[in-house]
């Protein structure tokens, strides 16, 4: 009888839990590409034009490609959680990171085949203009308590603007092989380097986290910025932070993304990437409206839509139709973690349960 | 004793006479729209004097201006729609192959084109009113679902050749009373494309419903605070679910005169729109977290929007992005003395 008692509690936990929603839908996924063929998950080295054994492979390119969106996603977590709200000007943010780096790097010309100054310098400086535009959008929210949404809709509007400012309206070519290392292959590594930043990324925030106060304060934030300030945090500071923190994951996200082709088109580049991002955060099952947050469920969130999109590329969906199938998989997603359907999913067990305890007493 | 005014005891003034916030957003608003387009009749003159170039905004915005009537609504009930852009996009595609392809005539049209916004609203409306799903989602799903479906419909820019069609595209009405004197001193008047007309009796009738109706006031007591509307038996979902509908079918009337404007199907139609319309109810002094806002606002929002687009242009700077960047810092002062006037009222 306790065993049949802790499976109902158990599948009652298992439905209500947070990262149910998201490793459903990769099981789900998993599954489906399972089914249909095999061959989905095989991974083989195969040469690149450098000569290089690298990996290849479907797998493979959902963790490549995905290392952006996983990363903003962590940094649109915190800023989610403290603030209540979204940032949708991560897409034009990394177009000026973007641009920051190989307007750097390219030493003002228009193409440059060797780095023109060192590159741990051109991330400083492209980091720090990150941040400055985060403390912008911080500022905004923080101090001046307007929307996220809107605060962000400023430099959403005028960011790609700013990057073809930048850039002097000039399309800049980097063909230096080491500034291409962050998107493609380190030499003698087979797997792409833009996974180890992902990692990298993802072990200094679950440092941060486990180690500082960061994430009880921006909780606490979240929940209530009121009582938070009556138990002596800032609420102000604390939401400002955390979009200066977005502001270094753009960064990353944006020397990556310029890395993988060595060029940058700055009205088009990361188009979009906000909603991702945002719709990480959500089928993460973090709360948009703030409060309590769990960075896995957002990082498992952006590799499923990674998983999403290159799944339907295998089943050559053209590119230009691809939001459509993604907004039918989103709908249904969030149906399912909407609080009416699961409330139904977990007393949907209930009566089940109570027969069979009729049956072993 | 007019109104408004306080005095304590002795009888001395306690404070100036008191404005509602919004009346003040919706007043600053329409005073900087005024002061913007003056200004540019003073010191740019040109083509600003012609009454043309004012009805040339109307011309190119009518759209616009009901999808961010629409928008103004949702955000009034404290949601938010981000899909109206793309959906307007969808619209015009598929109004511009049933057109080409299946000899449609304009009054199929223009049912489809409320249809789908229509079709559009349920949806969302059901999702985010009774399924309780963020707005912010449903809506980005929305979004995609257009972007994906128009592509789905016509990848090719389809331009439309129906006679019938054009003939009102082509329709001009002529504003009496205003005009100016071309080059060779012929007089020209002023006319507007029969969207404007359509768009502004729209604003005119939401504007009386929300003032004036129980539906109206129910947007309004929705968005201020959900639970106490609930509590004074506004049935919070309905008033929802309404909210959405609305916008849907304002972005299927939007997409019909944004159709009759451009004449043509496009991938590329009516991008950004959904920021544009966004931007519009801000400036106009909606809040994004509901309870506040007036369509009138809104109407200037867009006029003020547009007008500084059109000052930018001819001073000169003809890149695009410079553009953006003075929409951006517009938006941003009006941001700013909303949220001062915010912080005042709390401050009280």
């Amino acid at each position: 009888m306790m065993k049949t008692k802790s499976e109902g509690g158990f599948f009652k936990k298992m439905v209500r839990h947070q990262l149910f929603i998201p490793l459903l839908a990769l099981l789900l996924l998993v599954l489906f590409n399972l089914i249909m063929d095999p061959s989905f998950f095989a991974v083989t080295i195969k040469e690149n034009s450098l000569g290089n054994g690298v990996l290849t492979g479907n797998i493979i390119s959902v963790l490549d490609n995905a290392s952006e969106l996983v990363i903003l996603s962590i940094g649109m977590t915190l800023v989610t959680a403290a603030s209540g709200g979204q940032d949708i000007s991560v897409g034009a943010a990394m177009a000026i990171a973007g641009s920051v780096m190989l307007r750097m790097a390219c030493g003002g010309q228009t193409t440059a085949d060797i780095l023109q100054s060192p590159l741990i310098l051109c991330f400083l400086v492209c980091v720090l203009v990150s941040m400055c535009f985060g403390a912008f959008n911080g500022a905004l929210v923080a101090y001046f308590k307007i929307q996220p949404m809107v605060a962000t809709l400023i430099l959403f509007t005028a960011g790609r603007s700013i990057a073809a400012w930048i850039n002097k309206n000039e399309l800049p070519i980097m063909n230096d092989l080491r500034f291409k290392y962050a998107g493609t292959f380190l030499p003698g590594v087979p797997i792409p380097t833009s996974i180890f930043i992902t990692i990298l990324v993802i072990v200094i925030f679950v440092l941060l986290l486990k180690f500082t106060t960061l994430g009880l304060f921006t909780q606490a934030v979240g929940i209530n910025s009121g009582s938070s300030r009556l138990n002596g945090i800032n609420p102000q500071f604390i939401k400002f932070l955390s979009y200066v923190i977005l502001g270094v994951c753009v960064a990353f996200a944006g020397y990556i993304r310029v890395a993988r082709s060595g060029s940058i088109n700055y009205s088009r580049i990361a188009e979009n990437i906000e909603m991702d991002a945002i719709l990480a955060v959500a089928l993460g099952g973090n709360a948009l409206a703030g409060g309590k947050f769990n960075l896995t469920g957002s990082v498992i969130g952006a590799y499923v839509i990674q998983f999403l999109t290159t799944t339907l590329y295998k089943y050559h969906v053209p590119s230009t139709a691809l939001p459509a199938y993604k907004a039918v998989v989103v709908i249904l997603l969030v149906v399912l973690s909407s609080p009416y359907i699961r409330e139904k999913m977990s007393k949907l067990k209930n009566p089940l349960v109570k027969k069979e305890k009729k049956e072993v007493s | 004793m007019p109104k408004g005014i306080k005095t304590d005891k002795n009888g001395r003034l306690k404070s100036r006479p008191q404005m509602n916030d919004t009346n003040l957003l919706l007043t600053i608003t329409i005073a900087a729209f005024f002061l913007m387009y003056i200004g540019a009749i003073v010191f740019l003159g040109g083509s600003f004097t012609k009454p043309q170039n004012f009805m040339n905004i109307l011309n190119n915005n009518a759209s616009l201006i009901v999808l961010a009537s629409g928008m103004s609504i949702v955000m009034i009930t404290g949601g938010i729609d981000i899909s109206v852009g793309q959906l307007t996009c969808l619209v015009c595609m598929c109004s511009a192959v049933f057109l080409e392809k299946y000899n449609g005539n304009i009054f199929e049209v223009v049912l489809i084109s409320l249809g789908i916004g229509l079709a559009y609203g349920l949806v969302q409306g059901f999702l985010v009113a009774y399924l309780e799903i963020q707005p912010f989602i449903v809506s980005l799903a929305g979004l995609f679902f257009a972007k994906g479906m128009t592509t789905i419909v016509s990848k090719e820019p389809v331009r439309v050749t129906n006679e019938g069609f054009l003939a009102v595209k082509n329709a001009r009405v002529n504003v009496p009373g205003l005009g100016s004197y071309n080059k060779l001193g012929n007089y020209v008047p002023a006319y507007v494309e029969p969207g404007v007309i359509i768009a502004l009796v729209t604003v005119i009738i939401l504007y009386c419903v929300l003032r004036w109706t129980k539906l109206g006031r129910n947007f309004y007591a929705v968005g201020g605070n959900s639970q106490s509307a609930n509590m004074l038996g506004i049935n919070v979902k309905r008033t929802k679910f309404i909210a959405h509908v609305l916008c849907s079918l304002m972005a299927g009337l939007g997409g019909l005169l944004y159709f009759l404007h451009v004449g043509s199907g496009d991938v590329a139609n009516a991008a950004g729109d959904e920021m544009n319309a966004i931007a519009s109810s801000i400036i106009g002094g909606t809040l994004l977290t509901g309870g506040v806002g007036n369509l009138i606002g809104t109407l200037f929002g867009v006029l003020g929007l547009n007008t500084i687009k059109r000052i930018v242009a001819a001073l000169g700077f003809d890149q695009a992005w410079w553009t953006n960047i003075t929409v951006a810092a517009m938006i941003c002062i009006f941001l700013l003395i909303q949220s001062i006037v915010l912080a005042r009222k709390n401050k009280k």
